[in-house]
């Protein structure tokens, strides 16, 4: 095990075609047109000293290191900066070059503190392994002259400090945060010898803009920004490659070590879904895993009012198993089930739905995605014939027009959002449809060119808008649809997409937009060479949500905009391996890769394998378990990772169901609100202890490695064997791998992967397979999976969810950059600084008219709930809508929201609830309860 | 006062003649007529360049302009006794303005106009030739135009020279679908003010010449970049701007000829090296006023991405003249490859401080003392600083060098914007050479390294030696630090900061020798 260190190649890759031949050193070599000396000189071996150049950043030229001598031209052109040239004859090291490179050096150090052997950077200090590199061996100009080494050091931000005294002003801070994250919050304020890295109008990094992505530190050359981490342990000794645990983006890192401790999270630059980016989260906020919180012992309780009780892992498995066979005896083979967790490795998912089907014998089993993206699923799997988005993220840089629909980029998926941003700013046109005036609305250098403030639950008359503009202008790309589409579905469509009702000036009302701007927002899409959606759960968590992906679908393909690079319909996943989950079987319905458990010859492959007879009904969807439980027929639950207590709609439903039920075993990290009702805890893993597999929105498979191991001594999938086993079922992996082969041997899209394969490459998109050996970035290039792309007919039938005089606003929820989800881990790092509790968006006429004030306790009532919390008066929010994120439990967000739900999925429609809003005086009941019961639950724990 | 009717009177509405009190003279004029029932035209023109005149009043009296100066607004008591308005004789008459020798020894191309008319009379302006230039390019279009501009030998008037044509050529040539012409007007050297005079005087002339810029490259739309300093030319330049747009003369569709330009003006921020082509490009686009890497260069990836013609305000407007008078009588002029003529300013210890346009090829003593007449203080001169803050310092015996730029750049020096700063010899050159390093210090945009840390290393370095210390160690590490900047800096201003500071070491070591004769100097220096 080394320190992995990714090479610098001083400046970004050539873009142009053909290549040039140079001479360097008095070799020659040929290398990509466009490219600079630096680069040319790297990519053949050669050192050329450098310090504001990195290959992550457009060229500088301002430290004057990387000078070099060019046969024929005067002075000493820097090589950053200076395209090869056919022929070029280059030196890099003559005594010339030696000594103005020796006198800039002496320069820098002459206003640079000499403390190397007790800086944070010692050992990882581009600056001192460059004063190394030139000679440097003396200061002729003293250290009593001007200079910044007694400027305060800003320690502001929780994760890193900045310490001007170090700096040496190359800007790739600036810059980092310019082009790769696309903030802009940092500037050079003043000039010459006063220029200093300022962030914002010269703030505390806090109290800036900045965002904490970590773009900056990365760049740093020196200790000037440092992780707080490496202040206090020191420089780490070994580091393994592994892959985020937090959104769908799937960001690959370093996690870099000493011993089996991390000492920083790095973004890997060869991570082909970061390329070397990251967010606070995955960057910085992984301190939960070490969190004094964690549970490690496995425990067990006869009953919710017990107190815990710490036994062994064989007793509790042993105990688990037990009273599973008992319930089974006494309510039926039907009445208990399990949770996949998207949270968890494939390998981990895969072996708890396969519990299920081969040890309970039943097939109720589901997931997550049920709550976020199960109608992504279905809708592309019905229009399209693939549950998964069209696109690798890369592809965005190819789009020339970008329609987002319902998501929040910039917050729930920030590295993709910068690589959009980037995009944006080299021209790309922007198309927003969302009901608030989210960050790529307007923001540092990105403005939509329109943003269709729609109410909540008019997506799919919208998008029918959009199509009947394309239709009737003449905008269709006929010979796309009548190529590769079923026509006759396209005829059918075409008819129901013309009808009056579905053109802007009768849905401009329904959405509360102007009919113009829908008609010259789809003219823009539709007109675009390349034009791509991207979507969030404000297209699913609707009761239209699988009406509304294949509205998209429509669209695209009716404009032609499905099979290559810069388009598609791209569903941006929220949970690290929430397309994976899917993917391994986890729906009540089907099996490993979408395929129908009711479909014998399916059945049969996996009954072949698994060795058991399979039941061939459908099981439970997680609101049918509920339901099933308050009727008293489901009594016993097996949940991995998901926090149904929190995360699902209308609160006080779900914990009457969990209340109704006999045995509850909840595998987690902390005992989170659902382990509230839990008779058994097995304590599990944190990605930094898994061995396996996640796969991100783009469909990759992206390798998870542990960097120690198992906190609590045993690995998860171990656990869920050990408890097959318990219940009677053999089950006898050897390691995570196999489990892997089982998958590839069951899966046609997988049968090309195995942890070794992914070793190998690096990550692949699946299908990956026989013909897909290298995987399949892009979907449906030639054909549409389905064969031919159908078009389905996209009636708006609105959610019976109503706004009337006493419940008159709608109450949407979403996410924050700081946090995650339920916040279970986020809420248990350093990002809580950026965050105090749930607050409710409200705009200032609704504000005024309930006498509510910025900063004041508000009552948020709903026909399910109430609960109270902060008013934030914002104009990000239209009149007639409020807002809030579901990331405290306390907040309990989901009291209040309705468990309507998508038509054919079961979505919950999260994004559509009749509230009201009034001043609060005291918390309310719902909240007052809880408070008790975490105070209940916490003496219990004591006296275990 | 006894005689009657109409008389016209000039007073220049210049940064020169108003800090004179030009505004109290024409407002005290203007009542005088008054109380002499005199009907008073009173013209504000442009300066005619004679700054040690200024203000300068002129009248016209039988179609001949007569000139007074300077006029101080407390010497029109005795004036009006001299009825001066009627031509009366007062020992500040001057005599026929065009007879003045300074005036009469020029030979104009750029200022033809300049002083002569209200700049912002666009009828005055056409009756004296005014967009004749643009009509000539009319009928030559692109290609004719640049070969002209080529033809006529002229170089980038900013300071460096290049040859114009070429750099339009490149423009023209280069494909996109916007393109841009710069014009700097950042006139930040020291002794410099020729851009300000004729903005503040003609500033039709630098229009026409932009017009003429965007037709030749393919260009619609222009930018002024004028430094915040030069109120005065900001409002006389745009109210120009407006007149012209009202006239037809920019905007769509010039005077009927299918060519649209237009101009927007923008002050800088009091920044000397947005005066540099890259930072002003940045500035324009309203970030910090950085350097920019070259290449690519401007005229291929400029303004907002797109090829842009960089202009300084004296070679645009040299332009009109050109292509009206002919390129081929402009090359007549001058010597080697410097050719046409270059309005130089005349500044510091002087006696006549002020524009003079004259071909290349006369000496700078012939410039100091003929024009110049001496030094203001009437000691003896010691150094002359030409080119602006970065440029050399010449020593007396230097004097008769050709005022050519390769006869310049072969002494380690360079004519640049045309501005000459003459020092006596109480002057100590240590002091100028630190001087040189600090300026560079204040000014630096601070993105590269030699420039941000050298120049303030560079002032510590010479402070050292005027203090004696180490003498012999810091001058060798003064000469070092400056190849260090020289070679190693980004632009021209830590390249050339340690032009003067070389220059001061080379033609004055005693400066820099012998702390003694440092604090005697000093003594003298008052």
């Amino acid at each position: 095990m080394s320190l992995l260190k990714e090479a610098d190649y001083g400046t970004p890759a050539s873009a142009a075609e053909g290549s040039v031949t140079v001479e360097i050193d008095g070799l020659s070599t040929t290398v990509r047109a466009g490219s600079t000396i630096l680069r040319a000189a790297r990519e053949s071996g050669v050192d050329v000293p450098k310090l504001c150049a990195t290959d992550s950043l457009e060229p500088f030229g301002s430290c004057r290191l990387c000078l070099v001598e060019v046969e024929g031209r005067k002075g000493y052109p820097a090589s950053c900066t200076t395209p090869v040239e056919p022929g070029m004859k280059i030196r890099t090291q003559t005594e010339a070059l030696a000594k103005l490179r020796r006198n800039v050096m002496e320069l820098y150090i002459s206003d640079h503190p000499l403390d190397c052997l007790t800086c944070s950077a010692n050992g990882d200090c581009e600056l001192q392994d460059m004063a190394g590199a030139v000679g440097l061996r003396e200061v002729r100009y003293g250290f009593d002259g001007d200079n910044h080494l007694f400027e305060a050091i800003d320690e502001s931000n929780p994760y890193f400090t900045f310490d001007p005294t170090k700096c040496i002003v190359c800007s790739r801070c600036v810059r980092a945060c310019d082009e790769v994250q696309g903030t802009f919050a940092l500037t050079i304020e003043g000039r010459g010898f006063e220029s200093k890295v300022s962030a914002s109008m010269g703030e505390a990094f806090f109290d800036s803009e900045c965002v904490s992505c970590g773009a900056c530190v990365q760049a740093c050359p020196t200790a000037t920004l440092m992780e707080k981490s490496i202040i206090d342990n020191g420089q780490p000794e070994h580091s393994v490659l592994t892959t985020c645990a937090y959104c769908g983006v799937g960001c690959s890192f370093k996690a870099e070590m000493k011993g089996d401790q991390v000492v920083r999270m790095t973004p890997y630059k060869d991570g082909q879904a970061n390329h070397g980016h990251s967010c606070v989260k995955g960057r910085f906020a992984w301190g939960y895993s070490t969190h004094k919180e964690r549970v490690l012992d496995p425990m067990i309780r006869e009953n919710i009012d017990d107190p815990w009780r710490k036994v062994s892992w064989d007793e509790a498995i042993r105990y688990s198993a037990k009273r599973f066979r008992e319930l089974q005896e006494k309510y039926g083979r039907k009445s208990v089930g399990g949770i996949t967790s998207s949270r968890c490795t494939n390998e981990e998912v895969f072996i708890v739905q396969k519990l299920v089907r081969a040890a309970f014998g039943n097939n109720n089993v589901d997931t997550c995605a049920r709550v976020c993206h199960s109608p992504t699923g279905y809708g592309l799997k019905q229009t399209l014939g693939t549950s998964a988005g069209t696109q690798p993220f890369d592809s965005v840089m190819d789009a020339d027009v970008i329609i987002v629909i319902g998501a929040n980029p910039t917050e729930a998926h920030p590295v993709f959002a910068s690589q959009m941003k980037r995009r944006l700013r080299q021209g790309a046109k922007l198309i927003v449809l969302d009901p608030r005036k989210i960050g790529l609305v307007r923001s540092a250098r990105i403005q939509a060119d329109y943003h269709l403030p729609l109410l909540p639950g008019t997506n799919v008359p919208m998008i029918n808008a959009f199509a009947h503009v394309v239709v009737s202008e003449g905008l269709v790309d006929e010979q796309y649809v009548a190529e590769r589409c079923d026509t006759e579905a396209f005829a059918a469509w075409k008819e129901f997409i013309l009808q009056p009702e579905n053109s802007p000036e009768a849905v401009g009302p329904i959405c509360g937009v102007p009919a113009e701007d829908i008609r010259a927002a789809a003219r823009l899409y539709a007109e675009a060479e390349h034009g791509a959606i991207y979507y969030g759960l404000g297209v699913t968590e609707h009761s239209q949500g699988s009406t509304m992906v294949m509205g998209m679908a429509n669209l695209a393909m009716a404009t032609g905009n499905i099979g290559f690079s810069g388009c598609g319909v791209n569903p941006l996943r929220g949970q690290n391996n929430v397309q994976g989950s899917c993917d391994m079987g986890s729906f009540p319905h089907e099996l490993a890769g979408y395929r129908p458990v009711g479909d014998d010859a399916v059945r049969g492959t996996f009954e072949k394998i698994w060795g058991v007879e399979l039941d061939p009904e459908p099981g439970y969807r997680i609101p049918n378990m509920f339901d099933a439980a308050i009727a008293g027929n489901y009594k016993g639950m097996y949940i991995q990772g998901e926090d149904l207590a929190q995360s699902d709609p209308n609160t006080k439903h779900v914990e009457a169901a969990f209340s109704s039920m006999e045995f509850i075993v909840v595998q987690d990290l902390f005992l989170n609100e659902t382990a509230k009702f839990a008779h058994v805890f097995l304590p599990g893993t944190s990605f930094l202890e898994k061995d396996g597999t996640f796969i991100n929105a783009e469909r990759r498979i992206n390798r998870v490695r542990p960097v120690m191991k198992p906190r609590q001594g045993k690995a998860e999938w171990l656990i869920t064997q050990e408890l097959a086993q318990a219940l009677g079922y053999p089950m006898n992996y050897d390691n995570e791998a196999q489990i892997m082969d089982e998958v590839a041997a069951l899966t046609p899209t997988f049968s090309g992967v195995s942890f070794r394969f992914l070793d190998e490459v690096g990550s692949v998109q699946w299908p990956c397979n026989e013909d897909a050996p290298m995987g399949t970035p892009i979907m449906h290039i030639d054909n549409f999976v389905r064969g031919k792309g159908l078009f389905i007919e996209t009636a708006y039938v609105p959610t019976d969810e109503r706004t009337n005089r006493k419940f008159p606003l709608i109450l949407t929820t979403g996410r924050i950059l700081s946090q995650y989800n339920v916040g279970a881990q986020t809420r248990r790092t350093d990002n809580v600084v950026w965050y105090h509790e749930d607050l409710l968006e409200i705009h200032p006429s609704d504000a005024e008219l309930r006498g509510i004030k910025d900063g004041e306790r508000v009552s948020l009532s709903s026909r399910k709930g109430d609960i109270t919390l902060e008013a934030r008066i914002t104009e990000r929010v239209p009149p007639g809508v409020v807002y809030t994120t579901f990331h405290d439990p306390e907040t309990g967000a989901n009291v209040v929201t309705t468990e309507y739900s998508d038509w054919a999925t079961n979505c919950p429609e999260y994004k559509v609830t009749a509230v009201q809003v009034s001043p609060a005086v005291h918390r309310s009941d719902w909240q007052q309860q809880f408070e008790q019961r975490a105070k209940l639950q916490g003496k219990i724990l004591e006296t275990s | 006062m006894s005689a009657t009717g109409k008389v016209k009177v000039f007073v220049p509405r210049e940064t020169a003649a108003v800090s004179m009190g030009a505004d109290q003279v024409a407002a005290q004029i203007l009542a005088l007529g008054k109380r002499g029932g005199r009907d008073i035209e009173l013209v504000r023109n442009g300066s005619w360049g004679m700054s040690w005149l200024e203000p300068l009043v002129e009248l016209e009296i039988e179609g001949e302009r007569v000139a007074y100066g300077p006029v101080y607004p407390e010497e029109l008591p005795a004036l009006a006794a001299a009825d001066f308005l009627s031509g009366g004789d007062h020992p500040l008459k001057l005599g026929r303005t065009a007879d003045i020798p300074w005036l009469r020894d020029q030979n104009r191309w750029t200022f033809s106009r300049c002083g002569r008319i209200d700049p912002l009379d666009l009828e005055q302006y056409r009756a004296l030739g005014g967009f004749a230039g643009l009509t000539k390019a009319f009928e030559l279009g692109s290609a004719g135009v640049i070969e002209a501009v080529k033809t006529s030998g002229l170089r980038g008037r900013g300071g460096a020279g290049f040859p114009t044509g070429i750099k339009w050529q490149t423009v023209a040539d280069a494909a996109a679908e916007k393109k841009y012409i710069a014009c700097n007007a950042d006139e930040g050297d020291s002794g410099t003010f020729s851009d300000r005079i004729l903005m503040e005087g003609d500033p039709f002339t630098l229009i026409e010449g932009m017009a003429i810029a965007g037709l030749a490259v393919g260009s619609d739309h222009g930018y002024v970049y004028l430094r915040s300093e030069y109120p005065l030319a900001r409002t006389i330049f745009s109210k120009a701007l407006s007149i012209a747009r009202e006239n037809g003369w920019l905007g769509k569709n010039i005077q009927g000829s299918g060519i649209d330009f237009d101009i927007d003006l923008h002050l800088g921020a009091g920044s000397y090296v947005c005066g540099e082509e890259t930072a002003m490009l940045e500035s324009l686009e309203g970030k910090a006023g950085l350097i920019r890497y070259k290449p690519p260069l401007p005229a291929i990836k400029g303004l907002f991405g797109k090829p842009t013609v960089v202009n300084n305000v004296i070679t645009l407007a040299t332009v009109p003249e050109i292509l009206a008078r002919g390129a081929e009588d402009y090359a007549a002029l001058g010597t080697g490859r410097s050719r046409g003529t270059l309005p130089f300013q005349l500044a510091g210890n002087i006696r006549r401080g002020g524009l003079v346009e004259a071909p290349f090829g006369l000496s700078l003593r012939e410039l100091i003392e003929d024009w110049g007449g001496g030094t203001y203080s009437g000691r003896k001169i010691r150094a002359v600083q030409i080119g602006g803050p970065l440029g050399a310092y010449f020593p007396e015996e230097l004097l008769d060098t050709p005022l050519d730029y390769e006869a310049f750049a072969g002494l380690g020096g360079m004519i640049g914007h045309g501005g000459v700063v003459v020092f006596d010899d109480s002057v100590n050159m240590a002091r100028q050479a630190r001087f040189a390093m600090e300026f560079c210090a204040v000014e630096s945009c601070g993105k590269c390294t030699p420039c941000r840390i050298g120049s303030v290393r560079g002032v510590e370095v010479i402070d050292r030696i005027i203090a004696n210390q180490n003498r012999e160690v810091n001058l060798a590490l003064l000469q070092e630090l400056c190849d260090t900047m020289v070679d190693g800096s980004l632009c021209a201003m830590g390249g050339m900061t340690p032009y003067p500071v070389r220059s001061a070491v080379k033609y004055f070591p005693k400066d820099f020798e012998d702390q003694f004769v440092v604090e005697a100097s000093e003594g003298v220096n008052e």
